[in-house]
């Protein structure tokens, strides 16, 4: 899932103290906010940005593409069915802890109105000089540059660590797509890749996986017949066996989930697989992809 | 969270899916007494969190009640895979015909419920479907619609088990999933679900793990649960637990301080590239951000700890807020050991001079430079300051 610079975004939470702080960080960063929604709160305003009880009230006033939403776990059930049911297409789900079975009933909904879902637990999604969507420092310019590299992360920060290298390499991003740490996610690495491989302007991609899961185990086929060049790095493979690292999906069990697994499914598919973050610069002139001028 | 067996049959036998007649017990006295109400050859299996408790020597059986106190007293208070053995389960030993696999689960690849079925269980599902993969049967569901009972039975059907059999596990599949979905579980698996020499269909063991996000909505069926204790891990990692911090200790010497279970990851492996060993896992991402301070407390408490990097990369977690907590904890603890910074992302300029002002310290400019720099420090003679 992308963002244009003609995308609405209406932001679900905004009248609490993280929707209202990252509201005016995403307006920074170019984001056409055009109205919160928070129940009980309709006709308030927030930095100039108007306030309704429900998505389908702001969807009677405006044209709505995004809904982003800064809601406590056990509310997003309601919320992002609200927001699928109004019409809007694309969602992100910022939230963390999430009963799984809401995000299958939310996911379930949302495929059947044609939208689609970021998240939940994803840091959102940055279009640098167009729009950032979510938790990322969009706004910081040593670490987001509009450029040619999409990124695909499963971590906000490590995401950002990873931006932040690209443009200290000289390169810059075509797209940032969190796509979450739980199991249970709307985009999977296999969706993000697809979307980026179709994506004009991107040139190449840079995956930022890590232990636990068969998500890029299974996007490895599709990069086997991708022309553009993919460069991966997965994160935790240090790390001892049958212990949960942080992430609710890091955890290497019965031998699967490994970075080995990982790591070899990558790079029978033709990608770079990097050691570390730093290493992503010279990986993608290796790969023939040229810094921005 | 993962339920122990017999908590797993608990729920399975109150939803309607048969279990062998069993009771719980924590003394061979209570082992001896269980198998002679039971008056049948039995099997005593060690309640741990753990798979393939067989091969590591978790379970035995007995044919006199006598037999049964010694089998109870060598598994009690025993170690098995990590965990204390408190507690083990008596049962009636089943007479197997033949073994199957069923299982109810979230799948990440569908985005929805899965149910599995197999003709050949006892193994684990890994071993299964790394050996014969087309022997599982899989079916993804709406998880608005449920699964019905056609859908249940297209599982089971073709495979030869007889109508007897097919009716009986097609309803151990509805139940599973009825259950799966009342209790908000992760997981229900039964391996193996036994057909006995009668032809019933038995739940021999039972694998059911919680959504923890979930557990909010379900305290009465955590009141009737006796929760497992989880005395698993160190002492500094029990102490983790409590504040509610994800912390691993590991058997290196440099510490690890950052945010987000990725980055903190990739810290560890940098830590390992360039040579060193980390001393811990510790991330104070997400909702944990504000902790700054008992988490330090907690890496410095490891007495095998010489040298300490602090990597930030602020998104969501702001960087100025962490480091105002981790430089009030150095204020508070005085450590006597190096201390290497990398700070980037939102809020990074206000961290960076927090740290300039405050510790007379220049943060490296790249996560690379600053773990160099530890584990050089960590290979090292003891400085006894805090470095920059």
């Amino acid at each position: 899932m992308l963002v244009s610079a003609q995308d609405n975004v209406v932001v679900q939470g905004l009248t609490g103290r993280q929707g209202s702080f990252w509201a005016e960080r995403m307006a920074e960063c170019g984001t056409r906010i055009v109205a919160g929604a928070s129940p009980g709160k309709g006709g308030r305003e927030v930095g100039g940005v108007p306030v309704y009880d429900s998505v389908a009230d702001a969807a009677r006033e405006h044209q709505l593409d995004v809904s982003v939403l800064f809601v406590p776990p056990l509310a997003v059930r309601k919320a992002a069915g609200d927001a699928v049911a109004a019409g809007v297409r694309k969602i992100v789900l910022l939230t963390e802890h999430v009963p799984y079975q809401d995000i299958m009933h939310v996911l379930a909904e949302a495929r059947d109105h044609g939208a689609r879902v970021l998240g939940p637990n994803t840091a959102g999604l940055v279009v640098p000089g167009v729009a950032s969507v979510g938790i990322m420092p969009g706004f910081a310019d040593n670490i987001f540059r509009p450029g040619s590299i999409g990124v695909i992360s499963r971590s906000g920060s490590l995401g950002t660590l990873v931006a932040l290298n690209l443009v200290s390499a000289g390169y810059g991003q075509s797209a940032f797509i969190g796509i979450g740490g739980d199991p249970i996610l709307g985009t999977t690495t296999l969706d993000a890749v697809r979307e980026l491989d179709e994506d004009e302007r991107t040139e190449a991609i840079v995956l930022v996986g890590e232990i636990g899961g068969s998500m890029e185990e299974d996007a490895a086929d599709y990069i086997a017949a991708m022309r553009k060049p993919v460069v991966a790095f997965i994160a935790g493979r240090s790390a001892p066996p049958d212990r949960r690292m942080g992430h609710a999906g890091a955890i290497v069990s019965a031998g699967k989930g490994s970075g080995t697994s990982k790591v070899d499914a990558l790079t029978s598919a033709g990608a770079t697989v990097v050691d570390l973050p730093s290493g992503v610069g010279d990986a993608l002139l290796a790969a023939g992809v040229k810094p921005a001028a | 969270m993962k339920l122990l067996e017999h908590q797993g049959k608990q729920l399975l036998a109150q939803a309607g899916v048969p279990v062998p007649r069993g009771r719980v017990v924590t003394t061979p006295e209570a082992a001896q007494q269980a198998a002679a109400v039971l008056g049948c050859r039995v099997a005593l299996k060690a309640q741990v969190p753990a798979g393939k408790r067989g091969k590591a020597g978790g379970i035995g059986f007995a044919d006199t009640p006598e037999d049964a106190a010694g089998s109870a007293a060598r598994l009690l208070g025993s170690e098995l895979a990590g965990s204390h053995v408190d507690a083990v389960l008596v049962e009636e030993a089943a007479d197997i015909a033949k073994e199957l696999y069923a299982s109810v689960l979230n799948d990440p690849a569908g985005k929805g419920p899965l149910v599995l079925f197999c003709p050949a269980g006892g193994m684990d599902i890994e071993e299964l479907s790394a050996r014969d993969p087309e022997s599982i049967r899989r079916l993804g569901v709406d998880i608005r619609t449920g699964l019905t009972a056609d859908a249940a039975r297209s599982l089971v059907t073709g495979l030869g088990l007889g109508e007897h059999v097919e009716d009986q596990v097609t309803t151990a599949l509805l139940t599973m999933y009825r259950l799966y979905r009342t209790v908000e579980a992760e997981l229900v698996e039964v391996n193996p679900l036994v057909v006995t020499g009668a032809g019933e269909v038995v739940a021999l063991d039972s694998k059911i793990s919680l959504d923890p996000g979930a557990l909010g909505r379900h305290a009465e069926l955590l009141a009737d649960l006796v929760p497992a204790r989880d005395d698993t891990g160190t002492e500094l990692e029990r102490r983790g637990r409590e504040l509610g911090l994800q912390y691993l200790e590991l058997d290196g010497e440099v510490g690890v301080l950052a945010n987000g279970a990725g980055l903190t990851m990739t810290t560890l492996d940098a830590v390992t590239h360039y040579g060193g060993k980390p001393a811990n896992f510790l991330e104070i991402g997400g909702d944990a951000y504000t902790k700054a301070t008992p988490a330090l407390r907690l890496v410095l408490d490891n007495p095998r700890v010489r040298s300490l990097v602090v990597n930030f990369c602020g998104a969501f977690a702001r960087t100025d807020v962490m480091t105002e907590g981790v430089l009030a904890a150095i204020e508070e603890l005085r450590p006597e050991l190096p201390i290497f910074f990398s700070i980037h992302g939102t809020g990074e300029e206000k961290a960076i001079r927090l740290v300039r002002e405050r510790l007379g310290v220049e943060p490296y400019d790249t996560m690379d430079d600053a773990v160099k720099a530890a584990v050089a420090a960590a290979a090292g003679p003891v400085e006894g300051k805090v470095a920059g």
